[in-house]
């Protein structure tokens, strides 16, 4: 496949000081069942104080490309072509040679902070390791190098930070803790593998900006990993598409993003939900005329009164995972189910399905109350709720046939005989657009979306009247998102059930829900039809949730960034940025920076 | 968006098994070809019985071993005969002869004669067959007490854990041998079945501690919730969805244990607590000859051999099914 490489065209000289350079890199690997080819002729660079985004879908060869750079591929990888990072060829290096590269540099902030972290370790161990082995500080002086490295990416109270283990810290900041890691030994470049994806968006925001500043006051060059397109609008200069271990497209963002020449780009970039767009994308209807007509009719499908939802906790007080919610879902009505990790939506949703008992206040399904009901009457309610999970791979028992799978609800309350549950599995899978054939196939024979599908299939094998769905398509790439999401609007019209739909996506939300119910930690924030809560907030909370949810449009990201900035002064939040004031990490001198008012700064981490 | 639904939907159709596989890629058109970031062998499109097969077969060890167990067993239960069929073999393993050659192997008596003429071949064959299916009945008894107890005490958690596997912990501080030769004294009255239902009886700990465990994962489970979420009720979820997922570490567990059990027999037999004369086993026979290994070696050797061959093999066939079931354990040749 042939790059449309439209940016780097009268630039030649430019590239000789590029930090990071991949020149025709190849990477194989050998399994089982012989080589496969995943990055096939790869040419790209990054220069000092560029962030270069890569993007691509699960499997398109990203991660492993970035990995090429490190030298951290498994042994059973070949890789030919030629990386450099600075003036060194990666291909050359002994072991030696490459302990030195990595931290020194090029540096790596990886997806998962949680897991990037050693947890018997303290932070200020970790730190301290990095700068002792690469021999920029010992002993006390490291201690203050690390304290002041926590200080420049903004994390309060450095000097107590440093004696605390990484659980002891929020997401954020461990991503923070990570970000201090990298530039720990002034890299020339770092490598940002989906440096936000388990972050919540407020936090993602942070990071992005933290991000940003690092470019801009240390000149380090970024190569991005994401699959992300508003983090791409939010961050990249230039922004590089790969397909199946090609690069099918470079260019600067505004180009790509605004006017991508392949197919695969327009397609990729068509298929990402746009936050503010409401529904009528990807062709699902965009017709909710009925929105709120139902109501008071007939008894909630859904009805949370008062709730409150607590786990035990041995030798202490329960935690309240939810504080009194109450709201309501109709038939025929998608209520979006809001907020960020933490704040309890996947709770309800387990409640509402009678996995979870409530501590107080009650959960009515069709009018009869969940705690009341005796395990016959259970079961029968249960005839009416279909469910749908986050991970379709783990939501599908791996030894089931899918037919089987489908058809399970069915055997449970043995409904028809056996010829007629086929029948219905048959009917099911035209539903949901999959072929007969996969009756027989087993789960992990299918690609991640026509494994939700199967999901959605199974959740609406009795026609439930209520369905319950917790974040299904956050596993999913953008492109099968949006079919899935696409199919399952067609199906809530067809069938017309109740459905809570739980995400962590405003976009998501956006585009299907009727009416939003907004939660931080366990609360309600706000509540109301999708058109005042998302497009005309009136919580702050709800107002930051919005604002730091990215858009994949460059220049409209650049409007809502500072948008957000104004929103957090005018909240009395400070924006987060590299707090460096030149030459502290360059120059290496003990004390440098310490001048620094010591203030604490959150960065405005709200929830975090 | 509608003519890019249309494409995956062809796509979908598409579901040869095409090594490598990863998954309809964005534009749907076809499977990709890829394998990134997962660990290889993660994704692939063949079914986990194939994939188990595959491995296992490829395991040189295994197929040595099932071949070694396929001669011993068919010898062992052919040539002597199972109970009113009578076997190929001339001799009869109670049956005193003349003693030929002072009871040295000949053509006649391929193994050699005991101290009475009786035909060697036929007695160690008479027990292998003995240890073959006190083997494979403690196998089977263990591990059914194993799964069920180890299935409940997971599944339920609660005062049933409590109490199952407090249970398991007073089988596994009693000795086993001290264990089954006061119970095996008991139950000798029985023959070789009461032996097989008391070993049987007490060397489930190790499985159920094992199927606990797995368990105690697999019920935390998206698809397990999604069972309960449905309205599945206890029985089904874990015959259903729990066990067939941990059927892995039982098959393991149990071809471990039919070799833990040859020994077991074996070393009851010769302490006098197995199986009783006039039947006998290759521990019983073991015992008995112990003093004949400097003048007639190959009283001793015979049946020391068979114990070795069978244990060896049943062993080298549980390697391999772990190899084949769980190959990250077994990395390091690729």
């Amino acid at each position: 496949m042939t790059t449309l490489d439209i940016s780097t065209e009268g630039e030649a000289g430019y590239r000789s000081d590029a930090v990071l350079s991949f020149e025709d890199l190849h990477v194989r690997f050998g399994t089982e069942f012989g080589t496969v080819h995943a990055v096939k002729g790869i040419s790209l660079d990054v220069q000092p104080g560029e962030v270069v985004a890569l993007v691509g879908e699960s499997g398109s060869g990203k991660s492993v490309t970035s990995m090429t750079a490190l030298g951290l591929l498994p042994s059973n990888a070949k890789v030919s072509g030629t990386i450099r990072v600075g003036d060194k060829v990666v291909g050359d290096l002994d072991l030696r040679g490459l302990r030195r590269m990595r931290g020194n540099d090029v540096a790596m902030v990886f997806q998962e902070p949680m897991t990037a972290l050693n947890p018997v370790l303290t932070i200020g161990d970790q730190l301290t390791e990095a700068l002792q082995l690469h021999g920029i500080a010992f002993g006390k002086l490291a201690d203050a190098r690390a304290a002041e490295l926590l200080h420049m990416v903004g994390i309060p109270e450095p000097e107590r930070r440093l004696k605390q283990y990484p659980h002891e810290l929020s997401g954020g900041q461990r991503q923070r803790v990570v970000i201090a890691l990298a530039i720990s030994c002034d890299p020339k470049v770092i490598i940002a593998d989906e440096p936000t994806t388990a972050l919540d968006v407020t936090v993602q925001a942070d990071i992005l900006d933290l991000l940003r500043s690092l470019k801009d006051k240390l000149n380090t060059g970024i190569l991005l990993i994401t699959h992300n397109m508003g983090v791409v609008a939010d961050m990249a200069d230039r922004v590089a598409v790969m397909l199946k271990g090609d690069l099918v497209e470079m260019g600067t963002a505004d180009q790509v993003l605004n006017h991508p020449q392949h197919e695969y780009t327009r397609k990729l970039l068509g298929a990402v939900p746009h936050l503010g767009s409401g529904p009528g994308q990807f062709g699902t209807s965009d017709d909710h005329a009925g929105e709120g007509v139902t109501e008071a009719v007939e008894r909630p499908a859904l009805d949370l009164r008062n709730l409150v939802i607590e786990y035990q906790r041995l030798g202490k007080p329960p935690f309240r995972a939810v504080d009194d919610v109450s709201f309501e879902v109709h038939k025929g009505e998608i209520v979006g189910l809001v907020g960020e990790s933490g704040s309890g939506k996947s709770t309800i949703a387990r409640c509402a399905l009678g996995l979870i008992p409530a501590a107080s206040g009650s959960v009515s399904i069709f009018g009869t109350d969940f705690g009341r009901m005796r395990k016959r009457e259970l079961k029968d309610l249960r005839k009416r709720i279909g469910v749908v999970f986050q991970d379709p791979a783990a939501s599908l028992n791996p030894r089931m046939p899918i037919g089987e799978c489908i058809a399970e609800p069915l055997v449970v309350h043995q409904v028809g005989d056996a010829t007629s549950q086929q029948e219905r599995v048959y009917e099911l899978l035209d539903a949901v657009e999959l072929p007969r054939a996969a009756f027989n196939r087993y789960p992990h024979e299918m690609s991640g979306g026509q494994r939700q599908r199967v999901s959605i299939a199974r959740a609406l094998t009795l026609d439930p009247e209520l369905l319950v769905a917790d974040e299904p398509t956050s596993a999913l790439d953008v492109s099968v998102q949006a079919s899935v999401l696409q199919m399952f609007t067609h199906l809530q019209e067809r069938y017309q059930f109740a459905c809570l739909f739980v995400s962590h996506d405003l976009a998501v939300i956006d585009l299907l829900a009727h009416r939003v119910v907004v939660m931080q930690n366990g609360k309600i924030v706000e509540q109301g039809l999708r058109s005042e809560v998302l497009h005309d907030p009136r919580e702050e909370y709800t107002k930051r949730l919005l604002a730091a949810a990215p858009v994949p449009e460059p220049g409209e990201q650049r409007r809502r960034r500072e948008a957000r900035h104004e929103l957090l002064r005018s909240l009395g939040d400070q924006v987060a940025e590299l707090d460096y004031d030149g030459g502290v990490i360059k120059s290496l001198k003990p004390g440098a920076g310490t001048g620094v008012d010591p203030h604490t700064r959150d960065g405005g981490v709200p929830g975090a | 968006m509608s003519e890019q639904d249309k494409r995956s939907q062809r796509g979908d159709e598409s579901f040869e098994p095409i090594p490598g596989v990863q998954g309809i890629d964005a534009e749907g058109a076809k499977p990709m070809a890829i394998s990134v970031d997962d660990e290889p062998g993660h994704d692939k499109s063949y079914s986990q019985g194939q994939l188990v097969r595959r491995r296992f077969f490829r395991h040189k060890g295994a197929m040595a071993s099932i071949v070694v167990l396929a001669v011993i067993v068919v010898v062992a239960f052919t040539s002597i005969g199972i109970g009113p069929i009578p076997g190929w073999w001339p001799y009869d393993y109670t049956h005193a002869g003349t003693v030929v050659n002072g009871g040295s192997p000949t053509w006649q008596h391929p193994f050699g004669q005991d101290t009475i003429g009786k035909d060697y071949f036929a007695l160690v064959m008479r027990g292998t067959q003995q240890s073959i299916i006190i083997a494979v009945g403690v196998g089977l008894i263990s591990t059914f007490l194993g799964t069920v107890i180890g299935a409940l005490a997971g599944y339920y958690r609660g005062w049933i854990e409590s109490v199952l596997m407090r249970l398991t912990d007073l089988f596994i501080i009693i000795p086993l041998l001290v264990f089954a030769a006061v119970v095996g004294k008991i139950a000798s009255g029985w023959g070789i079945w009461g032996l097989t239902l008391v070993l049987g009886a007490i060397t489930w700990t190790g499985l159920a501690r094992l199927v606990r465990g797995e368990v105690l994962s697999l019920r935390e489970r998206d698809f397990v919730t999604a069972a309960r979420a449905v309205g599945t009720g206890a029985y089904r979820i874990v015959t259903k969805h729990v066990l067939p997922n941990a059927i892995g570490v039982i098959i393991v567990s149990a071809t471990l244990t039919i070799a833990q059990a040859i020994l077991l027999e074996t070393s009851l037999s010769y302490l006098g607590f197995g199986v009783q004369a006039p039947d006998t086993s290759l521990g019983l026979l073991i015992s008995e000859y112990q003093n004949a290994f400097t003048t007639r070696p190959w009283l001793f050797w015979w049946p020391g051999m068979m114990i070795l061959a069978i244990a060896l093999a049943v062993n080298f066939l549980g390697d391999g099914l772990r190899d084949a079931f769980d190959p990250r354990q077994n990395r390091s040749k690729d």
